[in-house]
């Protein structure tokens, strides 16, 4: 039996493929990545509708607007991230791979944000100006959705390897992972609005940033743990 | 090698299967069979590693399978009753990310080649979602070919496969086997053309009756009431 | 170190067994306990110099607050202990402890909306607690509803033992988070439970409720323990011969 090199090829490499699948597959079949832009878009637009066209009153509540906005679309996208592989049975050659899972996973969560987060961040500035939203605070919101989206999409990706094989689980997994975005929401808003009147908001950057570094060193191994028992 | 000894399984307050234990050799096929819900898909994804839902020691190369699962992982192909493929994607890019994940370094080259043993030359640039489900599983198999690994754990493979392609696939057990690799397979089909060392196992032997259920419930219990 | 205790203690036949016993003390104890608490606390302790009688409440919000949160904790370890050493019974706890925790939140919501009307003339404030406890409240209806969702039982008491663990590795941060929002937007100036110095005479049956409370939880636990042993264990010879 040819035994072939065991190190011929790393983890890395593997989710370098798992990557550029996953971003083909979004480019083959856009609206994944668009459709979440196009609710962030109407959900910002009902505000104005909603409340008040006022300059000020818009101003005051943009960041929140903005950010919830955000948090539902990056929800709205996560329903498939696993879903999707579950049900073309790619789910079973992830969990068969002798690389780490925790590592393919946060590949899969880093297209996520690629394809959710990140779009949502760049289209940012547009709802923004919609809204009213001061120019001062602009950089703020631009720093604290590309620290926060990330987290977004690895807390919420625990909820949706729990809900993988849960039927129409798309409000399960809003349910589980709304309580975990509350921190990431408080402080996101909170710098914006301190941009806003002109204060220092590096404090929330930083707390933001230690949130996704938690992020990052935990969430996989939660993901990876969750998929593992509920394939069983 | 994979030695399987004592192996139960319970599903929902059924028990499967208990007291299963074999040997799966190089060279050799074994078959897996038994009605529908007797527990063959259990039993594959128990071996695969993806399932931990059972009582009883698995042993891959005299060693416990729990403690060796990455090398186990790397010598194993594991095929379940869907392709795993994705339809938006052809099925060379299919191949692509498929033995990447599997750690096999296969070449462009490579797996054209695989595709054409599948008899679907031709096809490689064309998206899997204009193939048909009998085409959809050649591709998987050409994964199979392409792969290095000596022990194939496929689940109902023949489904969807016409009578030559049910030849064929025999054929490419039986040469899997001559080279000293592995196949532990479930099937209805009877796999009249198999030259090799097959050999066949019927789950129903091992499935337990009511009185044998409770024994082990109750033994559970006493012992140490774990899950 | 000698596991065989551990491992008696995971066994459901000896827990259904053991926890017979325990069942009329725990009855009576909670019972009287709550109540002395309770006609002490109402009828016999001085009205509060800024806040009149309202304060009262405290006897029954103050307990039901500990044990919302110390619930979810419990639950966590419940949760650890699924995880690693595969106990059947831990999980059991931590399927019926839920709901419990949830009711308990539930209440400490509510008697501090009842608090609020007399305090601030108003039913409800964003106050940093009550925010806190809405939100534990929201952790809580997660780790149910996805026990709810999951029809295989092994595969649900994984889902939601890992979903407690994620849970409680979060309620320092959200509980930070909150505090932190709530100095910011300056909500109450009067916060609830917060006294510099209680005197010993609202003190001792405030103390009295609290453990009478966690009898009454371990009373409530112990009995809905009991009917999901009874029902997972149902194929056993014991519970046949238990039930017959």
């Amino acid at each position: 039996m040819a035994r072939f090199e065991k190190t011929s090829m790393n983890g890395l490499s593997a989710c370098a493929a798992l990557i550029r699948r996953d971003l083909t597959l979004t480019f083959r079949s856009p609206g994944q990545a668009i459709n979440p832009m196009a609710f962030f878009l109407m959900v910002a637009t009902l505000f104005p509708l909603g409340i008040a066209p006022d300059r000020e009153v818009l101003s005051e509540l943009a960041a929140g607007v903005i950010w919830i906005a955000a948090l539902l679309a990056v929800l709205l996208s996560l329903d498939s991230l696993f879903k999707s592989d579950q049900d073309d049975g790619a789910l079973d050659q992830l969990l068969m791979s002798p690389h780490p899972l925790p590592l393919l996973v946060l590949a899969k969560v880093f297209t996520h944000w690629l394809t959710s987060g990140f779009c949502l961040t760049l289209m940012a500035p547009l709802l923004a100006i919609m809204l009213h939203l001061p120019a001062e605070a602009f950089s703020a919101l631009m720093v604290t959705l590309l620290l926060g989206t990330p987290v977004l999409s690895l807390a919420g990706a625990i909820g949706a390897a729990l809900t993988v094989k849960v039927q129409r689980g798309g409000v399960l997994l809003t349910l589980l992972s709304l309580p975990l975005y509350i921190p990431v929401l408080i402080f996101a808003t909170g710098a914006v609005n301190a941009a806003m009147q002109n204060m220092p908001y590096s404090g929330h950057i930083l707390w933001l940033s230690v949130f996704l570094l938690l992020g990052i060193c935990l969430a996989p191994l939660a993901i990876a743990g969750a998929l593992r028992v509920i394939n069983e | 090698m994979l030695n399987v000894v004592q192996l139960s399984c319970e599903r929902d307050d059924r028990l499967l299967f208990s007291n299963l234990s074999f040997k799966l050799c190089s060279g050799e096929i074994l078959q897996i069979e038994g009605r529908n819900g007797a527990g063959k898909t259990s039993l594959l994804r128990i071996i695969a590693g993806l399932s931990s839902s059972y009582a009883g020691d698995l042993f891959w190369n005299s060693q416990p399978l729990a403690k060796v699962y990455a090398d186990f992982r790397l010598d194993c192909f594991f095929l379940g009753h869907k392709p795993g493929l994705k339809l938006d994607l052809t099925p060379l890019e299919n191949l692509a990310w498929r033995s990447r994940l599997a750690n096999t370094a296969v070449s462009r080259e490579g797996l054209l080649a695989a595709l054409h043993r599948v008899h679907l030359a031709g096809y490689e640039d064309i998206p899997c979602s204009h193939l048909s489900a009998g085409q959809l599983r050649r591709v998987a198999f050409a994964g199979l070919v392409a792969s290095q690994a000596s022990l194939w754990i496929l689940d109902e493979p023949f489904t969807a496969i016409d009578a030559e392609g049910v030849a064929w696939l025999e054929g490419l057990f039986d040469e899997h086997a001559s080279q000293g690799g592995m196949v532990l397979v479930t099937s209805h089909q009877s796999l009249s053309n198999l030259k090799g060392n097959l050999r066949k196992l019927r789950l129903e032997t091992f499935a337990a009756e009511a009185y044998i259920e409770e024994a082990v419930f109750e033994k559970r219990g006493a012992d140490n009431g774990q899950v | 170190m000698n596991w065989t205790f551990f491992h008696k203690l995971g066994s459901p036949k000896w827990f259904y067994d053991i926890s017979g016993k325990w069942l009329p003390w725990l009855q009576v104890s909670s019972l009287v306990l709550i109540l002395v608490a309770l006609v002490w606390g109402l009828a016999f302790t001085p009205p509060d110099y800024l806040q009149g009688n309202s304060y009262r409440i405290i006897f029954i919000h103050v307990p039901a607050s500990f044990l919302a949160q110390a619930v979810y904790m419990m639950m966590a370890t419940a949760a650890a202990v699924t995880l690693i050493w595969k106990i059947k019974l831990a999980d059991m706890a931590l399927k019926v402890m839920a709901p419990i925790g949830a009711s308990f939140c539930i209440l400490s919501l509510a008697t501090g909306a009842i608090w609020g009307q007399p305090t601030w003339g108003t039913w409800w404030v964003w106050d940093a607690r009550l925010t806190s406890m809405l939100i534990l409240l929201f952790l809580y209806i997660g780790i149910i509803a996805l026990r709810g969702a999951i029809h295989t039982t092994e595969a649900a008491a994984k889902a939601c033992a890992i979903l407690s663990l994620v849970g409680v590795v979060n309620i320092p941060i959200i509980k930070f988070s909150v505090d932190w929002w709530n100095t910011l937007h300056q909500g109450a100036t009067l916060k609830l439970t917060e006294k510099p110095s209680m005197a010993p005479e609202m003190l001792w049956p405030l103390l009295l409720a609290i453990l009478g409370f966690y009898l009454f939880f371990t009373l409530v636990m112990v009995l809905r323990l009991r009917i999901e042993i009874l029902s997972r264990e149902r194929k056993t010879r014991w519970v046949k011969e238990l039930v017959s």
